[in-house]
């Protein structure tokens, strides 16, 4: 067990890249530490699969170095890597039973017998599949044949690392949540480095300690799940992570102030690293966007979503032209189409020079109220 | 409700392939079973003749009867020949056609090849090329020292007519396996290596349990085929030496249309398609009964 | 549905390629080349014969023609009657094609869309007549087609292959339209498509494929097919291979001749699978992987 280095490992398809556009894969640098759990997220072709298969080997990528801890594999054949994957579709040796499923790549590796049956018996009991163990794994269900997929890359106890290449895509929604559940709770017990590629926010965020994101072959952003929604380093995490995702808005900054369609709105931080008057985009999330019954901004609700739990407004800053908005009605607020007052917490905001969030200089508590 | 509302519908799509094939299939056979119940003085005049003919067939003490144990027993013969090369031969043959490039298409036209000759093309070219005067193959064997005649020798015939058929339609199990094997996902491949799988066994535990559907296929066609063979091999040795390659079909056209002995030709045909009816009755419940297993 | 399946080209490609060692690429290659010269040989030996003259040919082996010459060629081609047996043959072969994927194509629709009464023991006796012996139906085809006047023409030979290629072309396409979503038929219903206008704007483009696998192996099955052609046929309706069992007759073997007119009967096929070269795979997997 060792942390997995990528070493400015990059990919193009085809060998020698003439532009950045070529890259299935930008260059990257990161260390995976062993024991936690990460998740790939990104839309499709944005590369993560790419980068877990340079991971585990079934592509050799064109630049960089590849470390298990200190042991340079960057070349070395998949079934050298102790590497286990699971793949978006059910693999299963159809004419198997599930125990012999299981055991499949501790006897290709020539484990002993009693070891072999032994681990399968381990693991078979942590993913409830020793009732099936003597079926024939044709027959089963598809999150029946995922667990035994899944149970392949666990069974081996020597893995530097367990991938998983969006292995819920074919699972019943209801079945979904007890699946990662399940992985959360065999992550914990047998502390393994786990990567997990995702197009699902919901899912990279309940399962991961730690989130890439990526986006059009390059990682945009690495870190918690709070710190992606608190704090996302780019436009993209804004957009792509929270449902619905962030309120981006063209203006312009100067100081600790902002101007967007003709509204002055304080801002949390200055931002004296900005030249006067440069044009940014505002990022603030719906939940810290409120309507209010007292001051704030004048805007136009445009449509009202009824979400159940909460209430959102579509909001306009103005007439014609102007940009709008999505913001969170609050509990108990009645809320009408037509005129309304809109909080934007100062704290919340971010600013976005270039697509990339802008860090400003604190300014006083007394501030933001 | 609504399946039984679109039951009338669908009987009228059927009905252009009913007449069709009903004019092709039913009328013939209509004859054949009159024939095979009734016996004839010459100028037509038929009288009826129970169930004579078959008894007489089925008889293996009778000349008829020996005749059609005898070509019976050589085609089952053949056919299990065939088969034990042809299907683990087009196995082979699929797993080293190419993966990808300009070869793929290359390699499945060259291949493709034999199975558009006609069929007595295909016996000119074997007879030709097994000749010992002017047959590759007969005067190097000749040359080799090996005792090789078509045309005295059974054990020669027979060689030939097998190698002609594998020849001839081995191609076509190698295309369907090929079909087969494109079927499977990379996945699998890619799994099989993460868990360590050595090339046997990728085979063993992925190509082979995904080719059974189309192997069942290729098996079924190519016992059909081999099984009513007739063009082939009747241009390679016209059946003989003596009754050596005699199959079904040759001895049946030899007896309806060259001997026009249409009371036992007809017995003969009835019990013939009665097999291959069979079989096919066999392959049909099974794979239903296996798409059905795989549904649930 | 994701980045997995975008990537899966070039992957497949790596992974196959260089799968265990890099000892197997080459490994393949000469198998196929083995199995390539298997087939080639005897059909390189037809060609070289077709190139010799009758002397040539019976005065001892050779690899290759000692006097070349088109001579062989050249009877066919100003002999009418061999013109004519070429014709018959592409007439009756291109006949039964149309024939069998027209009325198949219905059944198929209704064989894989609807469940009726009888539909499972129909589909039996259609596939059943797959499996029907020619040489079973020689002798009542002579009858039927003499008492209905047929004999001696391409129809009779076009139509008693219908026998096989219908059921053929029904089960081919049954397969490939049992691959397209019964979706698409209802939004088109939705969608105010009438049934005949639904059928032909928007659903055989979509089986297109199927309609060329189940042309394509109904031109291969007819055109392979001789028992019946040369039995149901006399004068008129002569094809190839009557007119080739003709070489045999008169005084010996007419070898060079033969080999000729076999080399000739190769063209069409080859053209063929010339054409379909990139469905082939695909094709021969009937619509059922």
């Amino acid at each position: 067990m060792a942390d997995i280095t990528l070493d400015g490992i990059g990919h193009a398809y085809g060998g020698a890249p003439r532009s950045e556009a070529d890259y299935a894969l930008k260059p990257i640098h990161h260390v995976w530490e062993s024991g936690k759990a990460y998740a790939l997220l990104g839309p499709s072709g944005c590369g993560k699969t790419t980068l877990l298969n340079i991971i585990s080997g079934l592509v050799i990528p064109s630049h960089g170095r590849l470390l298990f801890g200190d042991r340079d594999v960057t070349r070395l054949p998949t079934e050298q890597r102790n590497i286990a994957q699971v793949f978006q579709f059910p693999v299963i040796y159809d004419t198997m039973t599930v125990a012999e499923n299981l055991a499949f790549p501790l006897k290709n590796r020539g484990m002993a017998r009693p070891q072999i049956e032994k681990r399968v018996g381990e693991i078979a009991a942590m993913l409830d599949l020793v009732p099936d163990l003597g079926r024939r794994a044709r027959g089963l269900t598809a999150d029946a044949k995922q667990k035994i997929s899944l149970g392949r890359g666990l069974v081996r106890s020597d893995v530097s690392a367990v991938l998983f290449d969006e292995p819920l895509t074919v699972i019943d929604p209801a079945l979904k949540w007890e699946l990662r559940s399940k992985l959360k709770a065999v992550h914990r017990a047998l502390d393994l480095l786990m990567i997990y590629v995702t197009h699902d926010q919901v899912e990279a965020l309940t399962f991961a300690d730690k989130v890439v994101v990526m986006n059009d072959g390059r990682a945009v952003q690495i870190g918690t799940p709070t710190e992606l929604f608190e704090r996302p380093e780019h436009t993209f995490v804004g957009y792509f992570i929270g449902s619905p995702g962030m309120n981006l808005l063209r203006g312009e900054v100067s100081g600790a102030e902002a101007r967007v369609d003709g509204h002055v709105l304080p801002l949390g931080a200055a931002y004296p690293n900005l030249a006067g008057g440069a044009s940014v985009k505002l990022g603030i999330r719906p939940d810290y966007a409120t309507l209010t019954q007292g001051e704030g901004l004048p805007v136009t609700v445009t449509r009202i979503d009824d979400l159940g739990r909460k209430l959102l407004a579509h909001v306009s800053l103005g007439g014609a032209g102007a940009q709008s908005l999505v913001a969170s009605v609050p509990r108990g607020m009645g809320v009408d189409l037509g005129p309304a007052r809109l909080r934007l917490d100062p704290a919340k905001t971010h600013v976005y020079h270039d697509e990339r969030r802008v860090e400003g200089r604190s300014l006083t508590a007394g501030r933001a109220a | 409700m609504d399946t039984r509302a679109f039951a009338n519908r669908a009987w009228l799509f059927v009905v252009p392939v009913m007449i069709v094939v009903l004019f092709s299939s039913l009328t013939p056979m209509m004859t054949v079973v009159n024939y095979s119940f009734q016996d004839t003085m010459g100028q037509n005049n038929f009288f009826w003749n129970g169930v004579g003919w078959f008894q007489n067939l089925l008889d293996p003490t009778t000349a008829v009867g020996q005749r059609f144990q005898g070509s019976l027993l050589r085609n089952l013969l053949f056919s299990a020949v065939v088969l034990a090369i042809e299907v683990p031969l087009g196995i082979a043959v699929s797993l080293c056609i190419p993966k990808s490039g300009w070869r793929v298409g290359a390699a499945l036209v060259l291949i493709a090849l034999p199975l558009l000759i006609p069929y007595n093309v295909v016996g000119v070219i074997w007879q030709l090329f097994s000749r010992t005067d002017i047959g590759l193959l007969g005067v190097g064997l000749t040359a080799a020292g090996v005792p090789f005649n078509v045309t005295q020798d059974a054990a020669s015939a027979w060689f030939v007519i097998i190698v002609m058929d594998v020849w001839h339609w081995t191609s076509m199990l190698a295309l369907l396996c090929y079909a087969g094997l494109k079927a499977i996902p990379d996945a699998y491949y890619q799994a099989a290596r993460i868990d360590g799988a050595n090339r046997w066994s990728v085979f063993r535990n992925i190509e082979l349990p995904k080719l059974r559907k189309v192997l069942v296929i290729g098996m079924l066609l190519r016992f059909m085929g081999s099984f009513m063979i007739y063009t082939e091999p009747f241009t390679v040795t016209g059946g003989g030496p003596g009754e050596a390659t005699s199959f079904l079909s040759i001895d049946l056209v030899k007896m309806a249309l060259g001997q026009v002995d249409l009371g036992n030709a007809a017995a003969y045909s009835l019990v013939y398609n009665l097999i291959t009816l069979t079989v096919c009755w066999v392959f049909f419940t099974y794979t239903t009964h296996a798409d059905q297993k795989d549904a649930a | 549905m994701s980045s997995s399946s975008v990537l899966s080209a070039p992957l497949g490609a790596a992974s196959a390629a260089a799968a265990p060692t890099a000892r197997r690429p080459s490994g393949t290659t000469v198998g196929i080349a083995l199995y390539v010269l298997f087939l080639f040989v005897p059909i390189y030996w037809l060609v070289n014969v077709s190139f010799k003259t009758n002397t040539d040919i019976l005065s001892g082996l050779s690899l290759w023609p000692q006097h070349p010459t088109l001579d062989n060629y050249r009877r066919i081609f100003v002999d009418p009657e061999w013109h004519a047996s070429f014709v018959n043959s592409i007439l009756y072969v291109g006949i039964n094609t149309i024939v069998s994927v027209a009325v198949a194509l219905p059944a198929a629709y209704a064989f894989s869309r609807y469940r009726f009464v009888g539909d499972k023991p129909l589909f039996f006796w259609l596939l059943s007549n797959l499996m029907a012996p020619p040489a079973v139906y020689a002798m009542p085809f002579f009858n039927l087609y003499s008492a209905t006047g047929l004999f001696d023409s391409i129809w009779a030979v076009a139509l008693a292959h219908c026998l096989f290629n219908v059921p053929l072309a029904v089960w081919i396409l049954e397969g490939f339209i049992s691959g397209v979503p019964r979706e698409i038929d209802e939004t088109a219903a939705i969608d105010g498509y009438s049934f005949p206008r639904f059928f032909v704007k928007i659903f055989l483009p979509l089986i297109a494929n199927g309609i060329g696998v189940a042309a394509f192996f109904c031109f291969m099955f007819s055109w392979v097919e001789q028992l019946l052609a040369t039995t149901l046929t006399t004068v008129d309706a002569k094809p190839i291979a009557g007119m080739m069992s003709r070489a045999y007759s008169a005084a010996g073997l007419d070898w060079g001749l033969l080999a000729a007119a076999g080399v000739l009967t190769m063209i069409p096929g080859a053209i063929v699978i010339w054409f379909v070269r990139n469905h082939i795979a695909k094709g021969f997997a009937l619509g059922r992987v």
